[in-house]
This record gives C-alpha cells, sequence and structure tokens, in this order.
C-alpha cells in the first residue's frame, strides 16, 4: 500500500509532464540522495574511495554514453578517448590558471571533449551502426596517440603523467594528495547529480523526443522537419560533454594522477558494457551497469572468501580473482537473456508490478 | 460520407504542381513525364495497379527523391533538390505505407515530436525544463491534446506506440502528421491492412481534417469504394505513366483506367 498511483491526480500539464509523476518515487529519490550524502559521513574511506567515487565517475560516462547510444542509437567506441580529452583539458586549463578555482574548470574541460566529440560525430550523418562504431574508434586512435606524443598535453612532463595538483574550495583541500576522500567524494556526487539531474531534463523535452524519433525511425524524424545532421551532432557533443567531465573527475579526484592508458580502448568498451547491461535509453540504468560491472567485483572479492572458509575451503586470492570473472561473466549473461533491454527494464517491471500488488494485474 | 451532390469541381488555387516529372533508377523508370496539379483544400487522390509509381510520387513531392526530369513547383515557387527536413518546414507532411512511428515512446511523445519544428526554447531552458521550455511544453501539450480528443485516441495517451494494434498506430501517425499543422498532408495507403470499422473512421478523419482545418490531402489508396467516396480529384498512374486525371466519376468511367484495373479483352 505504500507503493500506489492511486488518488494522486494531476490537474495542470506541468505536473502531468513532471519526470517524477508518483509522489512515492519523489520521496525515494529524495531518500536516496540523502542516504548518498549521509554516506560521505559514514562510510570509511575504503569505501568513499575504491568504491563510490569511481562508481559515480563510471555512472556519469555512462549517462555520457547513453545519450548517444542509449537516446540517439549512434554506437561509440571512442568513450575512452573523450574522457580523455576532459582530463587533458582539464589538466591544462588548471595548470595554465592556477587563479581560477579547478571546479570551474572541470566543468570547462568538458567544452573541449564536447568539441571534439562533434567533429568525430560527422561521419554519422552518412553511416550507422558498426561503421559509425569503426569511425569512432578512429577518434580513439587517434586522441590517444595525441596523448601520448603530444609532449605539451601534460606540460612537458618527463614522466608523460598527468597529475593532481593541490587545489583548495574555502581553504579546504579538495584536489590533490592532501584532499580526503570525503571531500573528493562530496564533490563528485554533487557533480554527477547536478549533471544527471541536467540529463534528465534534456531527454524528457524536445531534445530528448528528437535523439529519440532519430534512433527509432530516422527517415519518418527527418519528415518532420528534424535535422538528422544537428541532432546527432548535438548528441555527440552532450554525450561527449558528459564523458569528458567524467574523465576530468576520474583522473583528478579519483586516481590523483594518470598515464594515457588510462583512455585505452578497454575504458571505451567497460562503459559500453555497463551502458548495454544497465538498459539503453535509460538515464537510471547507468548508474544499474556502473554498479552491476564496478562495484559487484568488489563485493564479491569480499564476500567470497567469507563465503568459503566455513567450509574449510581456504582458497588463494588468484582462485578468488578467477571465480570473480566467472561469477560477473555469468550474472551478466544471465541478465541479458532474462531482460535484453537491461536492468533498468527489470527496475521499470518491478515498479509497475509493485503498483499494483498483491494483484497480477 | 460526403453527399452525393457535393460539388467536385477543383476548388481554390493550385498549391502543388508537378510538371513533366520523370525520375529513373538507372535504367529502371519510376514515373514518366507525369503532370497534375493539386488544389488548396481538395482531397487528391492518387491511384493505380502495384508498381505504378505512387509512392515514388510521393517520395518526389516530400523530397526524398528529386525528379530526373520536369519540376515541381510548390506554393508558385520551383522546388530545388533539397532534403526531406526541409519540404517538411515548408509545410508537408506525410503518414508511410508501412507505419513509421517512434516505436518506443508513448503516443503523446510520438505526436509531441511532430511538434519539434514549432518549438524553440533554448538549449539553456532545456536543460533546466523551466521557464521558456516548460511554457513551450505546456502550449504544445494543449495543441497536441486537442488532435488527442480529435482523433478520440485519449485511452492510449501514455501507452508506448509499439504496444498498440495497428488500426491504432496508423491513427497515431496520422495524428503525428497533423501536429506538424502541415498545409499539404500526404497519406501513403492510411486503411491498408485495416478492416471496415476502422476504415470508415479513418475515412470521418480525413474528412473532418479537410474540412475543419482546410488541410490540402493527396492520398494513395487501393479501396477504391473510399477513393471514389472522399476524393475531389483522382489522378490514376500506370507503369509511371498518368493515364487519366478527373472527378470520381471521370476516371470510373474511362476505358483505360477500366483496363488497367480489369485488363484488357483480347
Amino acid at each position: 500500500m505504500l507503493y500506489r498511483e492511486a488518488g494522486q491526480f494531476k490537474t495542470n500539464y506541468v505536473a502531468d509532464s513532471a519526470i517524477f509523476p508518483l509522489r512515492e518515487d519523489r520521496i525515494g529519490l529524495g531518500l536516496i540522495v540523502l542516504a548518498a550524502y549521509a554516506l560521505a559521513f559514514l562510510g570509511n574511506s575504503f569505501l568513499l574511495q575504491a568504491v563510490m567515487i569511481p562508481f559515480l565517475v563510471f555512472s556519469l560516462a555512462a549517462i555520457g554514453l547513453n545519450i548517444l547510444t542509449g537516446y540517439t542509437g549512434l554506437l561509440s567506441l571512442g568513450t575512452g578517448a573523450f574522457m580523455g580529452v576532459g582530463a587533458y583539458a582539464c589538466y591544462k586549463l588548471m595548470t595554465a590558471f592556477p587563479g581560477v578555482n579547478v571546479i570551474v574548470w572541470i566543468f570547462v574541460s568538458g567544452f573541449f571533449s564536447a568539441a571534439v566529440g562533434a567533429l568525430f560525430g560527422l561521419p554519422s550523418l552518412r553511416i550507422k551502426g558498426f561503421y559509425l562504431a569503426v569511425a569512432t574508434l578512429a577518434a580513439q586512435f587517434f586522441l590517444q596517440w595525441c596523448f601520448i606524443r603530444i609532449p605539451w598535453l601534460v606540460n612537458y612532463n618527463v614522466s608523460g603523467a598527468l597529475d593532481a595538483p593541490l587545489r583548495t574550495l574555502f581553504g579546504i583541500p579538495i584536489m590533490g594528495p592532501n584532499a580526503t576522500p570525503q571531500t573528493r567524494y562530496l564533490l563528485v556526487l554533487t557533480i554527477v547529480i547536478l549533471l544527471t539531474w541536467l540529463a534528465s531534463n534534456l531527454v524528457h523535452g524536445r531534445i530528448g523526443r528528437m535523439w529519440i524519433a532519430i534512433r527509432d525511425m530516422d527517415l519518418a524524424a527527418e519528415l518532420m522537419g528534424i535535422r538528422p545532421l544537428q541532432t546527432k551532432l548535438l548528441a555527440f557533443a552532450v554525450s561527449s560533454y558528459y564523458c569528458g567531465v567524467a574523465g576530468a573527475l576520474l583522473v583528478f579526484l579519483w586516481y590523483g594522477g594518470a598515464e594515457y592508458d588510462v583512455f585505452n580502448i578497454n575504458q571505451s568498451f567497460f562503459i559500453l558494457f555497463m551502458v548495454i547491461i544497465g538498459g539503453l535509453g535509460s538515464l537510471i540504468g547507468s548508474f544499474f551497469g556502473a554498479a552491476l560491472i564496478f562495484i559487484l567485483p568488489i563485493v564479491l572479492g569480499i564476500v567470497l572468501p567469507a563465503a568459503l572458509s566455513p567450509f574449510g575451503l581456504s582458497v588463494g586470492a588468484d582462485v578468488i580473482e578467477h571465480l570473480r570473472f566467472m561469477i560477473v561473466g555469468a550474472l551478466i549473461i544471465f541478465f541479458l537473456i532474462v531482460e535484453p533491454h537491461g536492468l533498468a527494464r527489470l527496475w521499470q517491471i518491478g515498479k509497475q508490478k509493485l503498483l499494483v500488488w498483491p494483484f497480477p494485474y | 460520407m460526403r453527399a452525393p451532390d457535393h460539388p467536385v469541381q477543383a476548388k481554390g488555387d493550385v498549391l502543388l504542381a508537378v510538371e513533366n516529372v520523370s525520375l529513373g533508377f538507372g535504367g529502371v523508370k519510376a514515373l514518366t513525364d507525369v503532370s497534375f496539379d493539386i488544389r488548396k483544400s481538395e482531397i487528391r487522390a492518387i491511384i493505380g495497379p502495384n508498381g505504378a509509381g505512387k509512392t515514388s510520387m510521393l517520395n518526389c513531392i516530400n523530397g526524398f527523391y528529386y525528379p530526373t526530369e520536369g519540376r515541381i513547383t510548390f506554393k508558385g515557387v520551383k522546388r530545388p533538390k533539397m532534403r526531406p527536413y526541409v519540404a517538411a518546414r515548408g509545410g508537408i507532411a506525410r503518414t508511410f505505407q508501412n507505419v513509421a512511428l517512434f516505436k518506443s515512446m508513448s503516443t503523446l511523445d510520438n505526436i509531441m515530436a511532430g511538434r519539434s519544428i514549432k518549438m524553440h526554447a533554448s538549449f539553456f531552458w532545456q536543460l533546466l525544463r523551466h521557464g521558456p521550455a516548460m511554457k513551450e511544453e505546456v502550449e504544445h501539450r494543449r495543441f497536441v491534446e486537442e488532435i488527442i480528443d480529435f482523433l478520440e485516441i485519449q485511452h492510449i495517451r501514455k501507452v508506448p506506440v509499439g504496444r498498440l494494434p495497428y488500426g491504432l498506430q496508423k491513427r497515431v501517425e496520422l495524428g503525428r502528421a497533423l501536429a506538424m499543422e502541415p498545409e499539404l498532408l500526404l497519406l501513403d495507403e492510411p486503411m491498408a491492412g485495416m478492416n471496415l470499422e476502422e476504415k470508415e473512421d479513418m475515412s470521418r478523419f480525413i474528412l473532418e481534417v479537410n474540412q475543419q482545418y482546410g488541410t490540402t490531402i493527396a492520398l494513395i489508396e487501393h479501396d477504391m469504394g473510399v477513393v471514389m467516396d472522399l476524393s475531389d480529384r483522382v489522378v490514376v498512374l500506370e507503369y509511371g505513366r498518368k493515364i487519366a486525371d478527373g472527378t470520381p466519376a471521370e476516371v470510373k468511367s474511362d476505358r483505360r483506367v477500366i483496363d488497367a484495373y480489369l485488363g484488357v479483352a483480347h
């Protein structure tokens, strides 16, 4: 009886087109946000540093790719490189203008990857599907080559690596070796919530409908006056913006320093798997996907030894590692068979069932 | 249905003129030297046996194809070679022979998507979903709700169209085209695969669109009963050539049309 739409009448179009029309959904969302902030004060630094910060960063990157692949239907394998553009741009900006707060530069660096993304999105007018994926693969390799070969990008640093300089906000270190996981987590959390909210606004409005129209039936979309090139390039730009910000967060607020190798093709695939398993065309799915692919192996790494030890099975770390891969792999296949539309669809179905519970329909 | 004494003369000025249009794909000639016009506020039917070039004709009109020869004049201006979205922005809407809806979107969102070209709130406001963006959203929602009422599809407003039966999908597609407030509405077999009742509903909607909004309609249809009842004028194509043009009564008694449909006695 906790989750019912009965009695919630919409009397105007603003209320009816709300993103969360159900009161219970809004309350639930509020609680989740509250819990996420509370975690900064309750969780230990391992949880924040090794689980929550990367989870949020990958969720953000997955939202970025979801806008492109899930909403607009354009397959991209350049996610890693677009994340890299954001990270390198952020590095250049914050070292060139140390006076400006680094939070500003994190947001601005996204625009650089948006521009690069739009540039590599140009072939999307003519090609689709796997062919486009190959074109974005070119972006991946070209940009990674740039990261290696252009020492100017790392300020001629001999190690060729990016490092997070000390930066503060109101005197509190938020970046660099002195920043605590707690402050970094709070910063990442706030940025991710803000950008998720903006993305959700975007996909529920006119632009989101245009993207989905292009994905579902591009010819019909064009016959309704939707310009295919502009719409696709906008998707590339917005998507790359999100990836770029995620890349900057990844290097400077999670790793604290990184080499070009972080932004390789594996990273692109990693994010793509999150999007596919989480659910194409769903923002919440991006979080589910990141959780399944990133957090689940960590949880297994802790749970498995504990679960096996009562049986007198003391297994080595290498076996645990193998088991982790096997279980995660099996679960991915299981979920894709049960629901090819991803975890987000399972979530949707679960909520539908809960609405009418205990009756079947 | 329309009273028999309804004036069947051509109405209004010429909205769209097709002059000596030929269309070839390599060696295949889809259209050969076809000329006809569509006048304001009329219902113009394009009929012909399968493969006669009817859909190719529509594709030329809305910019999918560019005629290899001849020209198309819309609102008195010769049409340049253009992308289909330019034709759409110029006021030409269309439905498809095989339903081409956005399957994952709800009925409401499909019709709202048809309003995309009428919406102008900036990217910034869209990000915030506030101010002008929300005002515009509500304004267009109101218009879309009128279409939903008109087509009697209130009950499926929030259902993803992929789940709807075929007849309703066709109706939603008509709604999406109407959302563009077109001057010229091209309907490619709006009644294909429908039962009698659905055909009657669809005919009623087509007539009402034409009479209430004064929308000019060009339609392709195989059901002769429907064509003869609905249309003001009929153009008949066969093997890419025009073989007859006139009022339904004239066309019906035309020797060549009868031959094309029934075959020639040898």
